[in-house]
């Protein structure tokens, strides 16, 4: 089994979100980058795969050099190798495409990429891989289960859950419940050191239509105080709401 | 070439974010000068859609489709648009929507841009403003392909009434067998009782309510507000509430008219999930607590003494107003 874990390379959720060249590009200065948190969910099961159904997982990033310190980090939680393509991630599809050239290149039994990266909040990379390679395709996972080429899969919807079986190859829109929290891995002195050694192949990427572009970015207004109602008037604070806030 | 809208439903009836999309779409149509077709699949009574705009409806009605299939959906969809020669294809961002909308961009050749708030900032060049970074900014996209897509963001431009007069019309998509390579064994679905997604008020639970046993005054408080329930990360990771109650960074998103924190501190994670719900009150004992800094109201006190009692006041409240 054959598993290509796709590794978004984001801000920690604790960064300053600033942008620079006129407001048209993230400000990186002394932003500390993680992998996405849902394909940290997705790596983590992965690795459960190798580690009980001895499958191989490699982990997969459309980025600059830059982006290396990440893919190492999965390498270190346990992954087998790594592929980077060199290019800078312009837009979903642009990534999607690069990232179904990986797949047609590499003939993966399982593909599972965070149902949404914490940057552009796009949510659109594992569909849009679907969509051009024509693969079964779950989002919203939250359990995930291989016997042999059978899967068997919970998706999350909106008011509860639905069970699902399909048949590999397959693509997953990863997310929390494929593992834990508490299941997630630091990476050990081990790991760190054997990623080191694993092979982090750089590919070139391939030519793709340019659909979508990012022009400009800006911040919200800053927002102003809160107004705070004492626990004894709750009248008031009913008021508010209706009045002011015209939300009940 | 008129504006294409997946109006969407749930047991038969439309969602409400059928009707938001309608009204945006209704809006932009006139901006360009066109008009506005709604596809709907296995919905009997379309008719409400008049009401918010929208001048032709492709129904579908087809027994295959009878569970969700995105897939299958997608197909729908995609052919709905080349039918109407759209240009403009906007979906909506529930998690069925935003699980069929990549595979209808990538079938059309269509450039999409999701997670959209607000009409687009210009139509020549055609640009959208987009939540990024957990609504932390927002991203001015252009799209430059010759039929686009938007994939609105819930509850970011609102419903509004806009009467017109409707044409029906039967629609019979082809769907292939191969749609079906996901096959729905199972759904466990809490019915009557409004889902996270589709509601307008969110009361949510922190560890500050102790236990699972106390929930009970957040339901009560939940049902006089005709609001959803949900709750911190702790709260699900302890097993106290469902993790389908789980909104967060890792959990659901929120972007209700308002959201209710109670005995929950305000971790950046949570925090970016809930960001872009409209109005955000806050109950907590500690008033350092840093939810208090994103809140709009807030209620220094202790839980246990405030919500019953606000509960109480609400529902005299709600008697009053109705």
């Amino acid at each position: 089994m054959k598993i290509l874990v796709c590794i978004s390379h984001v801000p920690d959720t604790t960064s300053k979100i600033n942008f620079t060249n006129g407001d048209s590009q993230f400000d990186a200065n002394g932003v500390q980058f993680v992998i996405n948190p849902n394909d940290e969910y997705g790596l983590t099961r992965a690795i459960w795969f190798q580690e009980q159904q001895a499958a191989t997982v490699t982990v997969a990033n459309v980025g600059g050099p830059e982006t290396e310190p990440t893919l190492r980090k999965a390498l270190a939680i346990g992954a087998n190798d790594a592929i980077r393509v060199n290019a800078n991630p312009t837009d979903s599809f642009f990534v999607a495409k690069q990232l179904a050239e990986v797949i047609k290149n590499g003939t993966y039994d399982i593909i599972i990429a965070g149902k949404e990266s914490l940057d552009y909040n796009g949510g659109m990379v594992p569909g849009m891989i679907a969509g051009i390679l024509g693969y079964n395709f779950l989002n919203a996972c939250t359990d995930l289960v291989i016997d042999g080429t059978n899967v068997k899969a919970i998706r999350e919807i909106d008011g509860g859950r639905e069970t699902v079986s399909t048949t590999l190859p397959i693509i997953i829109g990863g997310q929390k419940g494929l593992v834990e929290e508490k299941d997630l891995r630091i990476p050990n002195m081990r790991g760190i050191m054997t990623a080191r050694t694993k092979t982090l192949t750089v590919v070139e990427p391939v030519d793709a239509p340019i659909n979508t572009k990012a022009v400009k970015f800006e911040k919200p207004a800053p927002k102003s105080a809160v107004k705070l109602v004492s626990a004894d008037n709750l009248d008031e604070l009913i008021n508010l709401l209706h009045n002011e806030a015209k939300v009940i | 070439m008129s504006i294409l809208i997946y109006a969407e439903s749930a047991e038969g009836k439309f969602r409400k974010v059928a009707f938001e999309l309608a009204s945006y779409a209704k809006k932009v149509a006139e901006t360009l000068g066109t008009t506005v077709t709604a596809v709907t699949i296995n919905t009997a009574d379309v008719s409400e859609l008049s009401k918010y705009g929208v001048d032709k409806v492709l129904k579908v009605t087809n027994d295959k489709l009878a569970g969700f299939s995105s897939k299958a959906y997608a197909d729908v969809i995609k052919q709905a648009a080349q039918k109407e020669g759209a240009k403009l294809i906007l979906l909506s961002s529930t998690t069925d929507s935003i699980y069929l909308s990549p595979l209808v961009a990538v079938s059309l050749e269509a450039g999409f841009a999701s997670n959209v708030v607000g009409l687009p900032v210009s139509t020549e060049p055609f640009q959208v403003r987009r939540n990024a970074f957990s609504s932390k900014a927002f991203n001015i996209t252009e799209i430059s392909t010759e039929v686009k897509i938007i994939g609105l963001a819930k509850n970011s431009y609102g419903v509004f009434e806009n009467n017109s007069t409707l044409t029906t019309e039967d629609f019979n998509p082809t769907i292939g067998e191969n749609d079906f390579g996901i096959k729905v064994e199972s759904v466990e679905k809490v019915s009557g009782k409004v889902s996270i997604a589709d509601a307008d008020i969110v009361v949510s639970g922190g560890r500050g309510l102790k236990g699972p046993e106390n929930w009970g005054m957040l339901e009560d408080l939940a049902e006089v507000l005709g609001a959803a329930t949900a709750c911190s990360k702790p709260v699900s990771d302890l097993d106290w509430r469902p993790h389908s109650e789980h909104v967060g960074q890792t959990g659901k998103p929120v972007s209700s008219n308002l959201y209710v924190a109670i005995g929950i501190s305000g971790a950046i994670q949570h925090i970016a999930g809930i960001n872009s719900s409209k109005v955000k009150l806050v109950i907590n004992t500690d008033p350092e607590a840093p939810f208090f800094k994103v809140a709009d109201y807030g209620v220094v006190g202790d839980a246990f003494d405030v919500v019953p009692r606000l509960t109480e006041k609400l529902k005299a409240f709600k008697a009053s107003h109705s």
